[in-house]
């Protein structure tokens, strides 16, 4: 596992942040998973070894929690919110939509590796439903035409990254 | 009646033209003067003015924040923790991402303000994990915070030292808990403790003296001790004073967020006037009132309301004054102030069974009762809309239902059953009849689960 220097800095820095390291148990975890995209055996481990902790404690974090992922994932991650009022406003049609516009299912990664699509629970935008995040951005109001117009905008960046 | 104008303390400069979320501006519109006032002041006095202001807590509970901050075990000789609580995620509710994006100096003073009125060492901030550029946002802040002796090591000069950091979740709705969420912040699964003995005042974070306030909750601290709690308390009804957020969502034609007085607005008034009424050709069918756990009110049901002199009046869903203690009277909660509209398009089981499938994912899984009757809720109404429905269905979800509240470490087991519970009970017949309402869904309807 190759950290970036940046990334081991900011650990280091964020275990000042408590008086008992296993409080950097989450921070780390999102740390790591953002710079190498999924939370392996491997991370598990090193986590553990760097918080004295054992691998059980860090496992049973990392399975609670939705956010961190055991599995690699698609380079875009499209996020609909699932929860009543984004499915009152059209919620699932959206997520229909970028399903069918990547060619792929809910939690798998679409077929040229480009797009993992998720349904989850709510986002906390629930005025401007339905909401989407793509990555770390927020997309409000997305109705199919909008998610159409975001999955193409997706595509574009995928085509011009080659 | 038309509605009475917005209230705008807490949501005063979000959305203004130009406001931005640096600590110029902020500083520009007399932002810090009141921590500068409050480092002056002796501890005991500011908690006493922000006890008499009746504040109560805007996470969900609507609990006194005076009284909770009065039960902190300030003998023990342990540090003191503050958390704010930033973890928002009550469905329905979307009122602190517009504090933590747009203003966070308002929420990092509130908080510097109760942590020196508590004699805080540390205070942490809980932030969801869903709000990837709220840590960001609020760590820069913090960081001017610092530099400009607001925040940190002697603030202002004083002997008073306190830092605040940023502690990210991961998507777990339970940490919204208070007591999970500490479990979490220690780095743990956030199940949630059993109290007694592990009351937040005394056996909280790392085992020390814990205070979990909600963001809004936090600003309104920083107001109560501007105008004082005389003024404040002029604000609102007794017992239900200052602000409200209402976050408005589901199917009206303005849904967004209003600050009013507690109480001075009634849900007929918001809905209709504030939010432009249903949308077009519609009618309103059903609100949930204070977050996705909070009990259903049924257009068209009647409340009979006690007065104070004991007399008594009648009250319909449009005339409720939406304060903690009217909506309590009739059967539900404030709660975190989401108000959640559904129209004549929605049947009533569809829309459980979505809201059931949000608790079933976010059961900790630590008490049997919730983890296998959140499921069982899950999957029933699942069934009726998916596959076969029964007409005795119905009761037999909400059998399950009753089973769980009460039973539980945690209110979870209330929030996840309140819902089937209020559904059936005011919603029976389309529970009863939905298999044949199945058959003549036209095509086109909106699928919720």
């Amino acid at each position: 596992m190759n950290l970036k220097p940046e990334t081991l800095a900011r650990i280091d820095e964020v275990i000042t942040h408590y008086p008992e390291k296993r409080s950097g148990t989450l921070p780390l975890l999102h740390l790591i998973q953002e710079d190498v995209g999924h939370i392996s055996n491997e991370v598990i481990e090193w986590i553990a070894d760097k918080l004295e902790l054992e691998p059980i404690n860090v496992y049973e974090v990392v399975t609670f929690y939705p956010m961190f992922r055991r599995e690699p994932i698609g380079k875009r991650h499209v996020k609909v919110c699932r929860t009543l009022s984004c499915a009152l406003m059209g919620g699932y049609k959206t997520c229909a939509k970028f399903e069918s516009e990547f060619n792929t299912h809910l939690g798998e990664v679409s077929p040229d590796g480009e797009v993992t699509i998720e349904f989850v629970e709510c986002l906390a935008s629930c005025g401007t439903g339905p909401v989407v995040m793509v990555d770390e951005t927020l997309h409000e109001n997305v109705d199919e035409a909008k998610a159409k117009a975001i999955s193409d905008q997706i595509k574009a960046e995928a085509a011009q990254r080659g | 009646m038309s509605a009475p104008a917005e209230t705008r303390i807490i949501f005063k400069h979000i959305d203004e033209e130009g406001y931005s979320n640096d600590i110029t501006c902020y500083q520009k519109h007399g932002g810090y003067e009141i921590l500068k006032k409050a480092v002056t002041a002796k501890p005991e006095d500011l908690r006493d003015e922000v006890k008499k202001s009746g504040l109560r807590g805007r996470g969900g509970a609507g609990f006194s924040c005076g009284l909770k901050w009065s039960f902190v075990d300030r003998r023990s000789g342990k540090p003191i923790y503050l958390i704010v609580n930033a973890d928002e995620s009550e469905p329905g509710t979307f009122k602190d991402r517009y504090i933590i994006h747009q203003d966070p100096h308002q929420l990092i003073e509130g908080t510097m303000i109760s942590c020196f009125a508590n004699n805080v060492k540390q205070a942490y901030i809980y932030i969801r994990g869903e709000f990837p550029e709220g840590p960001r946002i609020l760590e820069t802040a913090i960081q001017e915070a610092r530099d400009a002796d607001f925040v940190g090591k002697n603030i202002l000069g004083t002997d008073y030292s306190c830092d605040i950091f940023v502690h990210r979740g991961a998507g777990a709705y339970i940490c919204g808990e208070e007591t999970g969420l500490i479990e979490s912040l220690e780095g743990k699964r956030a199940n949630p403790r059993i109290k007694p003995p592990y009351f937040p005042a005394v056996l909280g974070l790392y085992q020390c003296p814990t205070i979990v306030n909600n963001v809004e909750t936090l600003c309104h601290v920083k107001h109560i001790l501007d105008m004082g709690a005389d003024e404040y308390l002029k604000i609102g009804t007794p017992n239900n004073t200052g602000t409200r957020i209402l976050c408005v969502s589901g199917h009206v034609k303005k849904p967004g967020y209003y600050e009013f007085a507690c109480g001075s607005v009634t849900m007929g008034q918001l809905l209709n006037d504030v939010c432009g009424g249903p949308l077009e050709g519609r009618t309103f069918k059903a609100v949930i009132p204070g977050g996705s756990s909070a009990k259903i009110l049924r257009f068209g049901e009647k409340f009979t309301i006690k007065n104070k002199d004991g007399s008594t009046k009648e009250l319909a869903v449009e005339d409720i004054p939406m304060d903690f203690d009217t909506l309590a009277a009739c059967g539900t909660m404030g709660g975190s102030g989401g108000v959640i509209v559904m129209d004549d398009s929605v049947n009533m089981v569809d829309a459980l069974a979505n809201i059931n499938a949000f608790y079933a994912h976010e059961s900790c899984g630590q008490c049997t009762p919730c983890r296998e009757g959140s499921l069982w809720m899950k999957k029933i109404s699942t069934r009726m809309v998916k596959g076969d429905a029964r007409p005795e269905d119905g009761e037999l979800i909400k059998n399950v239902a009753d089973q769980i509240a009460g039973r539980t470490i945690c209110a979870f087991g209330e929030a996840c059953s309140w819902p089937t519970q209020s559904f059936v009970l005011k919603f029976g017949d389309e529970f009863k009849a939905y298999a044949e309402t199945k058959k003549s869904k036209p095509t086109d309807s909106l699928e919720l689960v």
